[in-house]
């Protein structure tokens, strides 16, 4: 635990916190940068992080976390193969995420298909194996940290020739989903936290395109209070005069420039790039993962890419995932929409940006103590 | 709308529980002694008290690091009698075996609840033994109830919290919850975890005996130190502030934590109580409970505060806070 130990080592994060104060007061106007993976949100929001910065620096919560971005058709899909009889294996965050008219929770709740929790695609493969005769689908959501986990069961699934094994493929990757976000007008980041995780595979350079072409800075860092800090640290220094954008690398301890090339291999052999649809943002042309020519055998026909999410109307979960408002800002936000009974993806998740505000009353304490005692919790 | 049924998440001991249990038993059972959903109720039998509680346990696996189903269902209906401040006495042991059980599994589990009881000071009275076709049931399931006496010296846990009073917990948490998990995922860490599992009279005694105010007494179970807390804050207008670093938690459970995206302060115990005693006392009571076999490690971790109402609030070594809530549903392993 040592490891973990220095990277919260207090008085580390409140000089990080000094040195973000000074380096802000030199940039002169307010910056606003996104984080782009639920992991992040989560550690963001356990630690309290908003209340080290000043005024003038905003955290927002991008598109990162798999489970919020999942649209409903692909859990209607996953619910259609359970009722067919297939054992559904899911990873835990996934199984109460609603569909149009249900979660797998409830489905299998309701005794209309059977659902297994599983850690990794390897217990899918073993519940595969144990089941004999039984289709066994694993539902394959997450971005590249977690693709070749499951290219990796697919060759031992090919080694043992398992027939009944299936995987129903929801996976994304994420530069072309920041593509997307930065093309979008309306939406105004001054900087990126990369998904530390997601860089260990793909490493850095995939991302090089956000200073390039885009002019924002960004900075890949991992998922203590230390490197969060120390990437905003560095994202402010970066919006300060004079600076030119960058893609700087705060979390070397993992992340090499080209990631994880054997990683990067197993996915080029078993998966091929595709259209997906994103819950709370829309259709975005190659930012998928599907199963390659040679693995049809274990693929199962994910729902078509270009119908779109079935969405609860009040909803502004694609407001969040975009930066464009704070969960709290939603009119749904802990009133009709809590983790007990979430409507939209943000609150489904529990790395969603939704459900890590209102988990941790983030709002609470940034809002600051006078207001909450003139307007009640502030949820 | 689709007809509502049981999730798996109303048996997590947090929010969807209390709200099952709201919409459905308290709607049929509407005895005052069940309001307020005590550990035990407090009854009173021709004019002398009594606690009376019952717990059933459904643990996977069977046998587990430091313990096993026997132990958690003795030391479990135990320890609910213990922190209404009665003294148990008499058990009752309730089993619903599932066909194909080897008799092997059900002696050990026997014979650990006779250690358990004699440990404890109570005795097993009567019992019921069922059997149901395999698949009906996952290997046995235990229902214990529990009769305890209550010293007519003894102070009772009914004081009123005031802005000020200490949290006191009796030991490092989640123990119980990160080795059950262990040995349920196979997981083989360097240090082995034991279940903290263990009678928790002493300890409440030490606590009712020493302290001049006790507002709240519970012991640390299903939904961890936070689920437990929440119920001495509800509607309260007291808030809790909780200072994250003086919660002990052992370098093995926060390893197991950060390995499966788990927060330790929802794991469960089964040897642990959380405490709100008068802060003057504190000192005193802390001294106290640590001369207990199963209170060496007890320690303040934070203070009732008119703050944060009806809240717990953790503060960070950063100085930052955040809230913990009641857990929604089960913990469940995450994607990354």
């Amino acid at each position: 635990m040592r490891f973990i130990d220095d990277f919260r080592n207090a008085e580390h994060v409140k000089a990080l916190a000094g040195s973000i104060e000074r380096r802000a007061a030199q940039a002169g106007r307010p910056l606003r940068f996104m984080e782009v993976c639920g992991g992040h949100t989560m550690a963001i929001h356990r630690f309290g992080l908003p209340q080290l910065l000043p005024e003038s620096v905003e955290l927002l919560s991008g598109p990162g976390c798999p489970v919020c971005v999942t649209p409903t058709t692909y859990i209607d899909r996953a619910i259609e193969l359970g009722r067919d009889g297939a054992l559904l294996t899911t990873f835990g965050d996934l199984y109460r995420v609603p569909g149009s008219e249900r979660s797998v929770e409830g489905a299998s709740a309701a005794g209309l298909l059977e659902a297994l929790v599983v850690y990794s695609p390897r217990d899918a493969l073993r519940a595969a194996q144990d089941s004999h005769d039984r289709e066994v689908v694993f539902l394959a959501i997450g971005f590249e940290t977690t693709a070749p986990t499951v290219a990796a069961t697919l060759l031992e699934a090919k080694r043992l020739g398992l027939r009944n094994f299936r995987v129903l493929s929801g996976h994304k990757t994420m530069p072309r989903a920041l593509r997307a976000l930065l093309e979008a007008p309306e939406v105004a980041i001054d900087g990126f936290i990369l998904p530390g995780h997601v860089c260990t595979i793909t490493g850095a350079r995939p991302f090089t395109f956000i200073p390039d072409e885009f002019g924002v800075p960004c900075c890949v860092t991992g998922f203590e209070p230390a490197d969060i800090l120390a990437s905003i640290e560095k994202l402010t220094e970066l919006c300060g005069p004079g600076r030119r954008p960058a893609l700087e690398n705060a979390y070397r301890r993992a992340v090499r420039p080209d990631g994880n090339e054997k990683a990067l291999a197993l996915l080029e052999r078993v998966m091929v790039p595709v259209d997906a649809q994103w819950r709370g943002i829309g259709h975005i042309p190659g930012s998928g993962l599907d199963l390659g020519p040679q693995w049809l055998e274990f693929r199962v026909e994910p729902p078509d890419p270009e119908r779109p999410s079935a969405e609860y109307s009040a909803c502004r979960c694609g407001d969040v995932l975009r930066g464009l408002i704070k969960p709290a800002e939603c009119s749904l936000f802990g009133e009709v929409c809590t983790p007990d009974s979430p409507v939209g993806p943000c609150m489904v998740s529990s790395e969603g940006s939704c459900a890590a505000h209102f988990k941790y009353g983030s709002q609470t304490f940034t809002a600051g103590l006078a207001e909450i005692a003139e307007n009640g919790k502030g949820y | 709308m689709t007809e509502k049924t049981i999730k798996l998440g109303h048996g997590s001991g947090g929010s969807l529980t209390r709200a099952l249990i709201e919409e459905t038993l308290l709607r049929y059972f509407d005895s005052p002694l069940l309001a307020g959903l005590p550990d035990s109720a407090k009854v009173q039998l021709q004019g002398v008290p009594a606690a009376f509680t019952t717990d059933t346990y459904v643990v996977d696996p069977l046998f587990f690091p430091g313990g096993d189903i026997g132990k958690l269902a003795v030391y479990g209906t135990v320890n609910d009698l213990a922190v209404v401040g009665a003294i148990p006495r008499f058990i009752s042991c309730a089993l619903i075996i599932e066909e194909g059980l080897p008799q092997s599994d059900l002696r050990t589990i026997l014979s650990s609840m006779r250690q358990a009881a004699d440990h404890a000071g109570t005795e097993v009275v009567t019992g019921d033994t069922k059997v149901v076709p395999r698949g009906k049931a996952d290997s046995i399931f235990i229902n214990t109830a529990g009769i305890g006496a209550f010293r007519p010296e003894s102070a009772l846990p009914d004081a009123e919290m005031k802005a000020g009073d200490v949290v006191l917990v009796s030991g490092p948490i989640g123990d119980h919850g990160a080795a059950v998990l262990s040995a349920r995922e196979g997981l083989n860490l360097d240090s082995a975890i034991l279940s903290d599992c263990a009678p928790v009279t002493e300890v409440a005694q030490a606590i009712l005996a020493g302290a001049r105010r006790t507002s709240f007494l519970r012991d640390v179970t299903r939904g961890g130190l936070v689920t437990i807390l929440n119920e001495a804050v509800g509607g309260a207008p007291l808030g809790l502030l909780l200072r994250e670093q003086d919660i002990p938690v052992r370098p093995g459970v926060r390893s197991i934590c950060e390995l499966l995206g788990l927060d330790p302060f929802y794991l469960a115990c089964e040897g642990r109580v959380a405490a709100v005693i008068d802060a003057e006392s504190a000192p005193i009571v802390v001294e106290a409970v640590r001369r207990t076999p199963a209170g060496q490690d007890a320690t303040i971790i934070g203070e009732a505060t008119a703050e944060y109402a009806g809240e717990i609030v953790i503060e960070t070594a950063f100085g930052t806070h955040r809230l913990v809530q009641m857990l929604s549903g089960e913990q469940l392993p995450r994607i990354c």
